[in-house]
């Protein structure tokens, strides 16, 4: 009998699971999911928390409702796993012998990491909503405010789902507008990147988008510390962003049992091949979703896509042969820019976020990097997607790699 | 694919002039492409340059700051001061790698 274990019931973990139990004969194999809690939050929620759009209970759903028949399901803490002798050791020192590790626990917020941000203010001048109690007591505070200086911030990269911290900002301006006071509210944007997004085409066209809303756009931002008291940021090379509502983004980490199994980098994550997934270091380890050092997105569609791929690369590499179904690192985000409009992007690897439809060449009916109805529709129906079809696997008229059908080049030429 | 002439060598590089081939590079190249973008550089230099040389060789990714701090053991705040406003883009720019990765 052999052992898949798979540390993490969230988006990764609980594809894999569904996936391989399929293909693998439960005869030969048994599979094992571990995580520390049974709550499955729908992450891409939390965005809208804070605008009363989505309540708290709408977001939370039980783990072990979407692992299948047959898949054992452990709630634990996870200690640390020892590659040398193929185990894992739980909290309560209970160890658990593996053949194949996946490791999909994910990526979290740590506030501690930045002097200043975790003392005292969080909570109160201080907010995030990266996390689900961060979104809920964010919702609070909008409820109450009325107006003054804000902040949206990002510590530094990568962080999940990128593009969150723009569309809290455009679904900022919409709330605050609604509201009527968006004349008593002044918006900055403060990144470490050089522009509004990572890549040129797309920096450009959220830069616009950022400019339209008269959301100032502050770059190069390394932040060093928050000052609680004078209520500012400070960067290294010693600018200043005063605030009275900080939104920021923590730095984000990988879970802190893969830095004390030796087996991350300066971040925690796991580093892997991009292609496949496989540890650098272990013939038996993968990392998969936002654990690992994929230089692509932190998201729920990475995952998406490259586990279509991976389903069959492990049958292969437990097979001992060849794994062939290698990953571009496909991504694809929606976009929420407020007032029932949104953008999508669609990118890879090598090639930056591009207009175009998708996923129909020149029909859509999604626009890509533009903005559109249906685009905030396929984010709002996004949610029963996630439920019902993504988490169990489930075959989606969406190809695992990047196509250029439908993308328009001409901007990308300089 | 552009080329530089740098110090009577043909290298190649990117749209941006960062070398593309990590073996085009030598310490003398870097004291000329580091006064492209006026630094003179101190033994301080060399030890962040020497860092992200050698942690390239064994990752194949150009270290971000981050890296550059926790691993290489250099504080932030002092690579401000080394290679002022961008010093990430400026490290790599001298040590002959590509520009780190904004990671999307």
């Amino acid at each position: 009998m052999r052992r898949l274990l798979i540390l993490g019931g969230g988006t990764a973990g609980t594809i894999a699971a569904n996936r391989l139990r399929r293909r693998l004969n439960l005869d030969e194999w048994r599979i094992t999911v571990v995580d520390h809690s049974d709550s499955h939050y729908y992450q891409p929620g939390q965005l809208f928390i804070p605008f009363g759009t989505y309540q708290p209970r709408d977001l939370v759903k039980p783990r072990r409702r979407f692992l299948p028949d047959g898949v054992d399901f452990i709630v634990a803490e996870i200690d640390r796993v020892v590659p040398e002798e193929n185990k894992v050791l739980l909290g309560d020192e209970t160890a658990l012998d593996y053949d194949y590790l996946i490791i999909a626990t994910g990526t979290t917020p740590r506030p501690q990491e930045t002097p200043g941000m975790a003392e005292g203010e969080l909570g109160k001048s201080i907010h995030e909503f990266y996390s689900f109690e961060g979104a809920v007591a964010l919702a609070d505070k909008l409820a109450d405010w009325d107006g003054g200086r804000l902040a949206i911030h990002i510590v530094d990269m990568p962080i999940k789902c990128p593009v969150a911290p723009l569309e809290f900002t455009f679904l900022a301006d919409a709330y605050f507008a609604k509201q009527g006071m968006r004349d008593r509210v002044e918006m900055v944007f403060v990144t470490p990147l050089d522009g509004a997004f990572t890549r040129p085409v797309a920096a450009r066209h959220l830069g616009a988008m950022l400019e339209e809303r008269k959301v100032t756009l502050e770059t190069d931002f390394m932040v060093e510390r928050v000052d609680p008291e004078e209520k500012k940021l400070v960067s290294y090379d010693e600018r200043e962003v005063p605030f009275d509502l900080l939104v920021t983004v923590p730095l984000n980490m990988g879970a802190d049992y893969v830095a004390r199994s030796g087996l991350g980098d300066e971040l925690n994550y796991v580093p892997v091949d991009p292609q496949t997934l496989l540890s650098r270091a272990h013939d038996n380890i993968f990392a998969l979703g936002d654990a690992s050092d994929i230089p692509t997105s932190k998201a729920g569609s990475v995952v998406h896509f490259s586990l279509e791929l991976f389903e069959e690369n492990f049958i292969q590499h437990v097979h001992g042969r060849p794994m062939t179904r290698l990953f571009d690192g496909h991504a694809n985000c929606f976009i929420e820019s407020g007032r029932g409009q949104g953008l999508l992007i669609d990118f890879n690897y090598d090639t930056e976020p591009l207009p175009g439809k998708y996923p129909l060449p020149g029909l859509g009916p999604f626009t890509l990097l533009r903005e559109s109805e249906a685009n905030h529709w396929g984010k709002m129906m996004f949610r029963w997607v996630y439920w019902n079809l993504l988490l169990p696997g489930k075959e989606m008229p969406l190809e695992p790699l990047m196509s250029m059908a439908g993308k328009e080049l001409e901007e990308v030429v300089r | 694919m552009p080329v530089a002439t740098i110090n009577d060598r043909v290298v190649n590089v990117d749209d941006e002039g960062f070398l593309t081939d990590y073996d085009d590079w030598d310490e003398d190249l870097a004291k000329v492409l580091a006064s492209q973008i006026g630094i003179e550089l101190t033994e301080d230099h060399w030890n962040a340059i020497h860092f992200l040389r050698r942690d390239y060789k064994q990752t194949g990714e150009t270290a971000t700051l981050r890296r550059v701090t926790t691993v290489g053991g250099i504080p932030t705040k002092e690579l401000f001061t080394l290679f002022p406003k961008k010093p990430a883009k400026k490290m790599a720019y001298i040590a002959g790698l590509p520009k780190p990765r904004g990671c999307v």
